[in-house]
C-alpha cells in the first residue's frame, strides 16, 4: 500500500517536473520569438535610418540658399533646384484642385447616397483596383489621353491631373473611413430636424469628419510629391532654365493660368537626373535635392499622424 | 410671393403653392447634387476604363508591326537597334527575379513583425512602431533608389561580393524588399487583430502558450488575409520603378542570374520616356505593350489578393 502511493508520488512529481520544464521551454521560445520580432522590426527602421543618415551626409554640405534659388547648370556646383521644386508646388496646387472635390465627393457618394446595386459595386470595385495600379501605368494613360489625345503637352496641367488620378482612391478611402466613423444619431437628429441629405452632409459630416479626411489628403499630397515614374513617362523634362509664368500678376485682371500649359520638372525627376550622371558632383547634388524631398514628405506624414491622433483623441460622442 | 390684397384663401393657396414650389426645386436641388456626387465615384470608373482603352488601342497598334507570338516567345529585347527584336522574355525575367529577391526578404520578416505587433508588442510598443513602418512606407522610392546605387551597391562590393558590378538585380531586390516589409506587416498585422480574442482566450485555456496561440490558432484563422497582404506586396514590387531604374540598369537582359544587370519592364518603359520618342513610332507604342503585360500581371496578383481579403472579412 504504502509502497504504491510513493510510486504515485513519484510518478506525480516527475509529470510535474516534465510539465514545468515544458512551461519553461515554451515561455524561453516565446523570448525568443519576441527578440526576432523586435530584431526584424528594428531591422527595418535602421536600414530606413541608413538611406536617411547617407542622403544627410551626401546631401547635407551642398544645401545652401543659393542651392534653393538657382536653376539647374552644366557646372554641378552651380546648379539648384528653384525650377524643380517651384514645378513641384504648382503640379502639387493642380493635384489638390483635381483629387480633393473628386475624391471627396465620391466618397460622399459611396457612404451617404449610394444603395445597394451594380453602380455602387462597379464603383468600388473600380476604385480598390486603382490603388493597385503601378504609378507608372498612371503615366502611360496621362501619354496617351492628356499628352495627345486632350493635346495638353508635357505641361504642368497633364502631371497634376495624372497624379490627382493616382491619389484618388487614397483621398477616397480615407474619407470614407472618416464619414463612418461619425455616429448614425447625427445623421438622424438633422434628418428629424427636417435637413435635406446634402443639408445633412454638407452642414453636419463633413465639418465633423474633417480631421480624418485632411489626414487623407495630406497622405495623399505626400504619396503625389514623390512620385517620380508618372511625370517621367508623361516627358518631363531635366533641364529647366526657366520658370512658369507665375499665378499672380501685375496687371488686370492679377490672376493668369498661363502656368498650367508651361513646361515644368518636379524634384524627384532633377534628382533622377542628376543620380543617373556618372560625375560625382552631380550626384552630390542629387542628394541634396533628395533631402529637401524627403524633408517635405516627413513633414507632410508627421503632420497627418499628428492629426490623426489629435483627431482620435479628441472625439468622444 | 402672392400672400397679397386678394384675401386669405388665395393667400393661403399662394403659400401652399409656394410650399409645394419650394419642395419641388429642393428636390431638384438635391437630385442634382446626387449626379454629381455620383458623377465624382464614376471618375474610376472612367480611369479604369481610360487605361484599358489607351494600353490596349496602343498595343494593337504596336502588334501591327510585330507578331504576338514572337513578342510572347521572343527572347531578345532590342526595341531602339537599328535590327529591333521585340521579345517580351528578358523585361519579364528581370521584373521576376527582382521580385522573387524582394519577397525573400519581405515575407519572412513582415510576417514575424506582424506576429510579434499583434501577439507579443505591449501597447506602447506598437503605437510607436505602427506609425514608424507608415513612414518607411512615405519615403519617395527615388530616394531609395539613390541608396541602392550609391550606399548598398558600393558597401556589398567592399565586403561580402567583391565581383558585383555597379548595376545588378541583387541589391534593387534587396532594397525593394525592405521597402515592402511595412506594407507586409501592417496589412498582415490588420489581418490577424480581426481574428476576435475569443479564440485566443481558447487557446489560452488549453494552456497554449502564446507561441502555440499564434502558429496554431491565429495565423490559420488570418491565413488568407495574411496571403493577400504577400500578393499585394508582390504586385507593389513589381510595379516598382524608381529603385530598379537606377540600381538594376538598361540593357534588357535574358538572364535569372541576381548579380547580372538587367532591365525590368518598369525600368524599360521610364527609360524610353526620358529619351526623345516619336509620337506613334514603334518604339513608343513598345512601351504600352510592355505597360499591358505589367498591368496584367499585377492586375492577377490584385484580384486573388482582393478575394482572399474579403474572405477573411466574411469569415468573422
Amino acid at each position: 500500500m504504502t509502497t504504491m502511493t510513493s510510486k504515485a508520488t513519484g510518478a506525480q512529481t516527475q509529470n510535474l517536473a516534465e510539465m514545468r520544464a515544458r512551461i519553461k521551454s515554451g515561455i524561453f521560445r516565446q523570448h525568443i520569438f519576441a527578440f526576432f520580432g523586435i530584431l526584424f522590426t528594428s531591422f527595418a527602421v535602421l536600414v530606413l535610418l541608413a538611406a536617411f543618415l547617407d542622403l544627410l551626409f551626401d546631401g547635407i554640405p551642398r544645401l545652401s540658399w543659393d542651392f534653393l534659388t538657382s536653376f539647374p547648370s552644366r557646372r554641378p556646383n552651380e546648379a539648384g533646384i528653384l525650377s524643380a521644386w517651384v514645378g513641384s508646388a504648382m503640379v502639387m496646387l493642380v493635384t489638390m484642385l483635381s483629387a480633393v472635390p473628386v475624391g471627396i465627393g465620391a466618397a460622399i457618394y459611396l457612404e451617404e447616397y449610394a444603395g445597394k446595386n451594380w453602380i455602387t459595386d462597379l464603383i468600388e470595385i473600380n476604385v480598390s483596383n486603382l490603388a493597385g495600379v503601378p504609378s507608372i501605368v498612371y503615366g502611360l494613360l496621362a501619354l496617351g489621353l492628356f499628352v495627345y489625345q486632350f493635346g495638353f503637352g508635357e505641361s504642368v496641367l497633364t502631371a497634376g491631373l495624372t497624379l490627382g488620378l493616382l491619389i484618388l482612391p487614397i483621398v477616397i478611402v480615407s474619407t470614407r473611413e472618416a464619414l463612418r466613423a461619425v455616429p448614425i444619431h447625427i445623421r438622424e437628429a438633422a434628418y428629424g430636424v427636417g435637413a435635406t441629405r446634402w443639408q445633412m452632409v454638407s452642414n453636419h459630416l463633413v465639418p465633423y469628419s474633417r480631421g480624418g479626411i485632411m489626414t487623407g489628403v495630406i497622405l495623399g499630397m505626400a504619396e503625389a510629391i514623390g512620385q517620380t515614374a508618372p511625370i517621367i513617362t508623361i516627358g518631363a523634362l531635366t533641364f529647366i532654365a526657366f520658370l512658369p509664368p507665375m499665378p499672380v500678376t501685375a496687371e488686370f485682371p492679377f490672376l493668369s493660368l498661363q502656368w498650367i500649359w508651361s513646361e515644368f520638372t518636379v524634384l524627384p525627376i532633377q534628382m533622377y537626373s542628376w543620380v543617373s550622371r556618372p560625375n560625382q558632383d552631380f550626384q552630390i547634388n542629387a542628394a541634396a535635392a533628395g533631402v529637401v524631398l524627403l524633408i517635405m514628405t516627413l513633414i507632410m506624414n508627421g503632420f497627418a499622424i499628428y492629426l490623426r491622433y489629435q483627431v482620435r483623441k479628441k472625439i468622444k460622442w | 410671393m402672392s400672400i397679397g390684397t386678394n384675401g386669405s384663401v388665395s393667400a393661403v393657396g399662394g403659400v401652399a403653392a409656394d410650399r409645394l414650389n419650394y419642395k419641388f426645386s429642393r428636390h431638384l436641388k438635391e437630385r442634382f447634387i446626387e449626379l454629381l456626387l455620383m458623377g465624382c465615384g464614376f471618375v474610376a470608373v472612367f480611369t479604369t476604363a481610360a487605361i484599358t482603352v489607351i494600353l490596349v488601342y496602343e498595343s494593337l497598334g504596336f502588334f501591327d508591326f510585330v507578331s504576338i507570338w514572337d513578342f510572347i516567345t521572343g527572347t531578345v529585347w532590342t526595341p531602339l537597334f537599328a535590327n529591333p527584336q521585340y521579345g517580351i522574355l528578358p523585361l519579364v525575367a528581370g521584373t521576376m527575379t527582382i521580385t522573387v529577391i524582394a519577397m525573400v526578404v519581405a515575407v519572412p520578416m513582415g510576417t514575424v513583425i506582424a506576429i510579434y505587433l499583434s501577439e507579443f508588442a505591449p501597447h506602447t510598443v506598437r503605437e510607436v512602431v505602427k506609425p514608424a513602418l507608415e513612414l518607411i512606407q512615405a519615403v519617395p522610392t527615388i530616394v531609395f533608389g539613390y541608396f541602392a546605387l550609391l550606399f548598398v551597391t558600393p558597401a556589398l562590393q567592399g565586403s561580402i561580393l567583391p565581383g558585383l558590378p555597379g548595376f545588378n538585380m541583387l541589391v534593387p531586390g534587396l532594397v525593394i524588399g525592405v521597402a515592402t516589409i511595412p506594407t507586409i506587416a501592417s496589412l498582415s498585422e490588420d489581418a490577424m487583430r480581426a481574428v476576435p480574442m475569443s479564440m485566443r482566450e481558447g487557446s489560452y485555456a488549453m494552456g497554449g502558450n502564446k507561441i502555440q496561440t499564434a502558429f496554431m490558432v491565429v495565423m490559420p484563422a488570418a491565413i488568407s488575409g495574411v496571403v493577400a497582404a504577400f500578393v499585394l506586396a508582390a504586385a507593389r514590387a513589381i510595379g516598382e520603378t524608381m529603385i530598379v531604374a537606377i540600381a538594376a540598369g538598361q540593357n534588357a537582359n535574358f538572364t535569372f542570374n541576381p548579380l547580372e544587370a538587367a532591365a525590368t519592364l518598369t525600368a524599360y518603359i521610364a527609360q524610353v520616356s526620358m529619351g526623345d520618342l516619336e509620337h506613334g513610332s514603334v518604339g513608343y507604342r513598345s512601351i504600352f505593350a510592355a505597360g499591358l503585360v505589367l498591368l496584367i500581371m499585377t492586375l492577377v496578383l490584385n484580384v486573388t489578393g482582393h478575394f482572399l481579403r474579403r474572405r477573411y472579412r466574411n469569415a468573422y
